[in-house]
């Protein structure tokens, strides 16, 4: 394969015209988008901006209907087992069987993607999340916080160059925010491309190096979030999403 | 806009040339059916609707194959031009199917005294029939007009593909069962001017059903452009 | 390709697992199956001759109609979950992720059936545990499984959910169930001649096979 040369150049996650139609509705419009290693960015918008559309057509679990998606210098039309390789993905639901301990989960999604040496890997995820002792109960005896954090270690089961969060703070409480944080930002785990979705700006600010705001499927506004001039993207938010962040 | 007047002014033309050549061709068909063709012996004037009975089943033949191809063609390129197409040619053919199905009613009362017989083509016909209604309700059941389309690809190359293992298996069935029929309806040697009004027939409404298809394809096409214009007016 | 093989094992194991703890599948179907067996006897005053002649039928309306309720959920509890999409994120060949899935429905559906025949067996006195008829059911079986996983698929997707199943999974599989009932009635009675049903079965199922391993990725993608 002759991949890692390209991936050296090519930016890691390169995102060209992207539009996603459902009938007369335009979720995503005509979305440009480029990632170098290791860089994260925060999408943030208002409920109904098309944020889970994009982590969904990113994901390949949803087709565009124009554009294109390279992530590590794949096509996702053309080789989308090889991005899927590539990518991990924490969405609103799970993806948890319910009946399934959290090690049992971990373990499926692991011969899923084929990952070597899988018991110590899931034994690493299980402590790594917080979950161990709790590793042998059904997912569905475990609180939402719980669930998402399983959710976390899912995604990262494969050891995936790129990070996919649709809100991942969803139901965490304020100590394993920070783990989150830990996992973000590439202290607990090494270092990867990331991005997440959240209406939080606070959040997006100290988690990610870029901040993008997505309004009717446009980003409507991007800037790194060391020069960011809050002013400014309350206004673009305020006025283009006609809400507060 | 100047551009899709023309077109439109083309396909104006074609239009006419289908619509006077379907007329001009059933009026000879009804003439080739009716006055050149003799009655026959055995059955009397019923038969005539024999005429039409077979030119419309091979309009569903021919119908649910290019449903079939257009499927294929869709899954490998998405287009909405291919699914359009294929839609209507579904209706087209489903349309076809029940004028096969009402018009071998029609024969068989008097012939085999009784409207419905579980003859093996009648019973594929039927299942057909089934089958491609289906088809056309499937979008309405998919959310996703995108997805919708998908499915009822899938539908058309399975329904297609199934339909002669469909008819294998009837026609198998029947063979264990007393035929009901009291005279069969298809003697080895018709008269040569019967068999030239079946081809004739089937020409005419071969053009018949493009005719149609290309009015159904028009209809999208206003339908789409009165959901633009909606759109930009808002 | 060894990963492939260990793909589709995952999946196999993963519903078994999950059907061992939940059961809530293979008790619906159980139940429906024998319901539908004594409802059949008790509507259609079943006794003599008559049970010889329509047994064969009833039991592959049972069987059609209790894999249709069983194969309609697999999917539906998959995207209702929300754990379908985990199974496409996936690295796995579509056609594998098929494959998987008919495996884990057709187990489901055979222990439906071992169940379900000793029962037609008892109640309708007719010798259906022959060799001969298990290698019709098995047959039968899978033909309906393989079309009735890539149509659950689709239905799952749907406003329908279940209800659309039938509409797809019936018609299309007519020679399956002609196949099976003329195959069974000619096993239980002995007849040897008559037209080569196996054959039909069998041709059904490889066509079917081929045709919805490549179409599967159509009817499960977003």
């Amino acid at each position: 394969m002759g991949d890692s040369e390209t991936s050296g150049m090519d930016p890691i996650v390169a995102v060209q015209g992207l539009t996603k139609r459902y009938g007369a509705q335009t979720a995503l419009d005509q979305l440009d988008l480029c990632l170098d290693r290791n860089e994260r960015l925060a999408v943030l918008g208002p409920n109904g901006a098309g944020k889970t559309t994009l982590i969904a057509v990113l994901a390949t679990l949803v087709r565009p209907s124009a554009g294109t998606l390279r992530v590590m210098g794949y096509d996702s039309a053309a080789a989308p087992n090889e991005v899927r390789r590539h990518i991990g993905v924490v969405a609103h639901q799970t993806y948890l069987y319910e009946e399934l301990s959290a090690r049992e989960n971990l373990q499926f999604f692991g011969r899923l993607h084929g990952v070597q040496d899988l018991e110590a890997r899931v034994e690493t995820l299980l402590k790594l999340v917080d979950i161990y002792p709790r590793r042998h109960e059904p997912i569905a005896n475990l609180s939402r916080g719980m669930q998402q954090r399983v959710a976390l270690a899912r995604a990262l089961v494969h050891d995936p160059d790129v990070l996919l969060l649709d809100e991942p703070d969803t139901g965490l409480d304020q100590a394993h925010l920070a783990l989150l944080a830990s996992l973000v930002q590439g202290r607990a785990i090494p270092a990867r491309t990331v991005i997440l979705t959240t209406h939080n700006l606070e959040r997006a600010l100290e988690l990610c190096g870029r901040v993008a705001v997505l309004a009717q499927g446009r980003l409507v506004y991007q800037a790194a979030s060391a020069a960011l001039d809050r002013a400014a993207l309350h206004d673009a938010y305020h006025r283009l999403a006609g809400a507060a962040p | 806009m100047a551009l899709s007047k023309n077109a439109g002014g083309a396909r104006r033309w074609v239009d006419d040339v289908l619509g006077v050549a379907t007329l001009i061709g059933m009026v000879v068909a009804l003439w080739l059916i009716f006055i050149y063709t003799p009655v026959e012996l055995v059955q009397g004037a019923v038969q005539k609707v024999f005429y039409i009975h077979l030119a419309s089943i091979w309009n569903a033949y021919l119908s649910f194959f290019i449903v079939f191809v257009a499927s294929i063609l869709y899954l490998r390129r998405p287009s909405a031009a291919k699914d359009r197409l294929a839609r209507a040619w579904a209706e087209i053919g489903v349309v076809f199917t029940t004028i096969t199905l009402i018009s071998g009613a029609i024969w068989g009362k008097p012939i085999w005294g009784t409207y419905w017989s579980w003859d093996p083509r009648l019973t594929t016909t039927l299942l057909l029939w089934i089958i491609y209604v289906v088809y056309l309700m499937l979008r309405g059941f998919v959310g996703d007009p995108e997805r919708g389309r998908r499915y009822a690809a899938i539908v058309g190359i399975i329904g297609f593909i199934d339909v002669p293992i469909v008819h294998m298996s009837v026609r198998w069935w029947r063979t264990l069962h007393p035929d009901p029929i009291v005279a069969r309806a298809e003697g080895p040697d018709l008269p040569m001017s019967m068999w030239y009004t079946v081809l004739y027939c089937i020409v005419v409404f071969t053009v018949l059903a493009l005719f149609l298809v290309r009015q159904r394809l028009h209809i999208d096409e206003l339908r789409e452009t009165l959901l633009d214009l909606r759109m930009t007016a808002r | 390709m060894k990963l492939t093989l260990q793909q589709v094992l995952a999946i196999v194991q993963k519903d078994l697992t999950v059907e061992m703890r939940a059961r809530d599948l293979l008790v619906l179907m159980l139940t429906f199956a024998v319901l539908s067996l004594v409802i059949f006897y008790l509507a259609l005053d079943l006794w003599g001759p008559v049970v010889q002649r329509v047994g064969p039928g009833l039991l592959w309306l049972t069987i059609t109609f209790a894999a249709m309720l069983g194969m309609g959920r697999t999917f539906v509890r998959e995207y209702e979950r929300g754990t379908l999409a985990g199974l496409l994120l996936a690295p796995i060949d579509r056609g594998a992720l098929f494959i998987g899935k008919l495996v884990a429905n057709l187990l489901f559906l055979f222990t439906m059936e071992a169940v379900t025949l000793p029962m037609f067996a008892l109640l309708f006195g007719l010798p259906v545990l022959r060799p001969s008829v298990l290698l019709i059911t098995a047959l039968g079986t899978l033909g309906l499984a393989i079309l009735g996983t890539i149509f659950s698929a689709m239905a799952a997707h749907s406003r329908a959910r279940e209800a659309l199943l039938p509409l797809l999974l019936l018609p299309t599989t007519v020679p399956i169930i002609i196949g099976a009932v003329q195959a069974t009635s000619n096993a239980i009675s002995g007849a040897a001649d008559g037209p080569p049903w196996l054959g039909l079965l069998i041709a059904f199922d490889v066509i079917f096979l081929t045709l919805a391993y490549l179409l599967f990725e159509y009817a499960i993608e977003g």
